[in-house]
């Protein structure tokens, strides 16, 4: 693999919340054009990752590379440069309350550019075409419904056009048929738009559905990053059972359960 | 068992450390805003006039109704406590400098700074604590906004606009409730009133009021924000911070006001 076809390339991440460590030794990578989908259960650590990824946190060491700079050493700058080839589609969409859809998509465009008022509506009118909500640019946030809410909030990532776009829980707390034409949309993205997507969910059907490589978190490290084919072989205990949906079946040790029911008791 | 007085002083330590960071974190926040306010065009990412005046009418002109109405209570309040202490000498005719040079030099800008931390503070506090518990304040930074340009220095411009010209306004309503008592009770006509009042005036005076107007804005705008960005717990935090805000804020303008005038009257 080429190092300048890598679109994201992690290595040995490592970062704490306070004196509890969360990631410990990250490596992958994500080559231009894929779509990486990173899995975990709850609390494995993929929401944090994913906020590193983003640069909204500085780890305690390892390097993240996205398009080939090194977010944990630039300059602001140069990072206010990178976030214009960034989109980012958060959970919970984090829509601007106070504004309404077609200002939320045309905001990084008027941030960013120098367009006129009339081609900016235009461009973040065919963003809202493309995530099927023509129509739909005059009302409030609060005004739609959670899948409308997650579509525009891709709206406003795509509306520049990024290299890279991070999806956060796309199909979370949304119905089947919802969730399944999300999938649908992100694949179409990348085939049109050549982009690089990394999608965090634990929806097991969606990221099979849509991955080309999935990487597996499980308590802060990386199980596997392999593809779709190679996730579903893996002999790997921790694995089969995110896949086959079997609950965690952990040996009590006597002495470390009785520490921490009498912890901190005087 | 830890003993009663190392648990004290403990407490006692990591709660000093807290005010100390909350100290810090006020000046950070203070330095960071004017210096998008200055050098944020050159960074390419300028505060927008648009912005500063819509903050401007939230902060400022809607608030002159209710400053308008305390400011007349206390102009009179001040006129009838003052004939009545006065009449013990059979000075009364000298109200009028006693209400002129507390109005300006203290009561006006102390209203007006105490009325609009208690609206716009809990509200400033409201918005970005919400907006930071639904990720809008992190869709921001990664679409390449800084928070402090975008939320901050457009508001700290408009208090710096706004609360020196509500203390002024405030000094005007307030003389003239105390002329409307005067005229009634010593039949003193309004227009000599305002003719001994502007005689006993200096430019001094007025401009003792409005510096302190702008401390106070300062005060407001920090204390509202830091306490909004540091929410972190939901919407019992959003409630925490507003309550906070008010409180820390009317405090902090009282204790300024003390100092302020202690270093200017000597």
């Amino acid at each position: 693999m080429n190092a300048s076809d890598l679109a994201i390339d992690v290595k040995n991440l490592v970062t704490h919340y306070g004196t509890r460590k969360i990631l410990d030794g990250i490596s992958f990578q994500a080559r231009q054009g894929e779509i990486m989908v990173i899995m975990g259960g709850s609390g494995s650590g993929k929401s944090t990752l994913l906020r590193h990824l983003l640069g909204l946190h500085q780890p305690t060491s390892g390097s993240i590379s996205l398009l080939g700079k090194d977010i944990t050493q630039l300059s602001a700058d140069a990072m206010y440069d990178l976030r214009k080839n960034m989109g980012v589609a958060f959970q919970g969409g984090a829509l601007f309350n106070s504004m309404t859809v077609g200002e939320n998509v045309e905001l990084p465009l008027r941030e960013h550019t120098r367009l006129d008022e009339n081609t900016m509506r235009i461009m973040s009118r065919m963003k809202l075409e493309v995530v099927h909500l023509a129509g739909f640019e005059n009302l409030m946030p609060s005004e739609l419904s959670g899948g409308m809410i997650k579509r525009a909030a891709l709206a406003r990532a795509i509306v520049m056009d990024p290299r890279l776009l991070f999806f956060d829980e796309p199909s979370a707390g949304l119905d089947p048929v919802v969730s399944a034409e999300l999938d649908e949309l992100i694949l179409i993205l990348r085939d049109a738009m050549n982009m690089t997507i990394v999608v965090v969910t634990h929806e097991l059907e969606s990221a099979f559905k849509i991955a080309d490589r999935i990487t597996v978190l499980d308590q802060g490290r990386i199980l596997m990053s392999d593809t779709v084919a190679a996730v579903r072989a893996s002999d790997n205990e921790r694995i089969q059972s995110l896949l086959n949906r079997t609950p965690r079946n952990e040996a009590i040790n006597p002495d470390e359960y009785m520490e921490r029911l009498t912890r901190e008791i005087f | 068992m830890p003993d009663p007085l190392t648990s004290f002083v403990a407490l006692v330590g990591q709660r000093s450390l807290q005010a100390v960071r909350e100290v810090g974190y006020h000046a950070a926040l203070l330095v960071e805003a004017f210096y998008w306010l200055l050098f944020g065009r050159w960074r390419r990412q300028p505060v927008r006039l648009s912005a500063v005046f819509k903050e401007a009418v939230g902060v400022g002109v809607n608030a002159i109704p209710i400053v308008a109405l305390a400011s007349f209570a206390v102009g009179m309040m001040l006129a009838i406590q003052g004939i009545y202490t006065l009449r013990t000498f059979g000075a009364e005719g000298q109200v009028v400098l006693g209400i002129s040079l507390s109005v300006t030099r203290e009561f006006a800008p102390l209203i007006t700074g105490i009325f609009v931390a208690g609206r716009s503070g809990s509200a400033i506090a409201a918005r970005i604590g919400t907006m930071q518990i639904s990720q809008e304040i992190d869709a921001l930074r990664v679409i390449g906004i800084n928070p402090v340009r975008y939320l901050v220095a457009p508001l700290l411009a408009a208090m710096l606009l706004t609360l020196p010209a509500l203390t002024i306004l405030s000094d005007l309503i307030a003389l003239f409730g105390g002329a409307l008592y005067c005229a009634g009770e010593l039949s003193l006509p309004m227009g000599i009133f305002f003719d001994r009042s502007f005689e006993v005036l200096v430019a001094d005076d007025v401009i003792h009021g409005v510096l302190k107007s702008f401390i106070f804005a300062v005060i407001i705008t920090l204390i509202g924000t830091a306490n909004g960005f540091n929410v972190s717990a939901g919407a019992e935090g959003v409630g925490q911070a507003t309550t906070r805000s008010v409180v820390l804020g009317c405090i902090g303008i009282i204790l300024a006001d003390m100092v302020f005038t202690f270093l200017m009257s000597r």
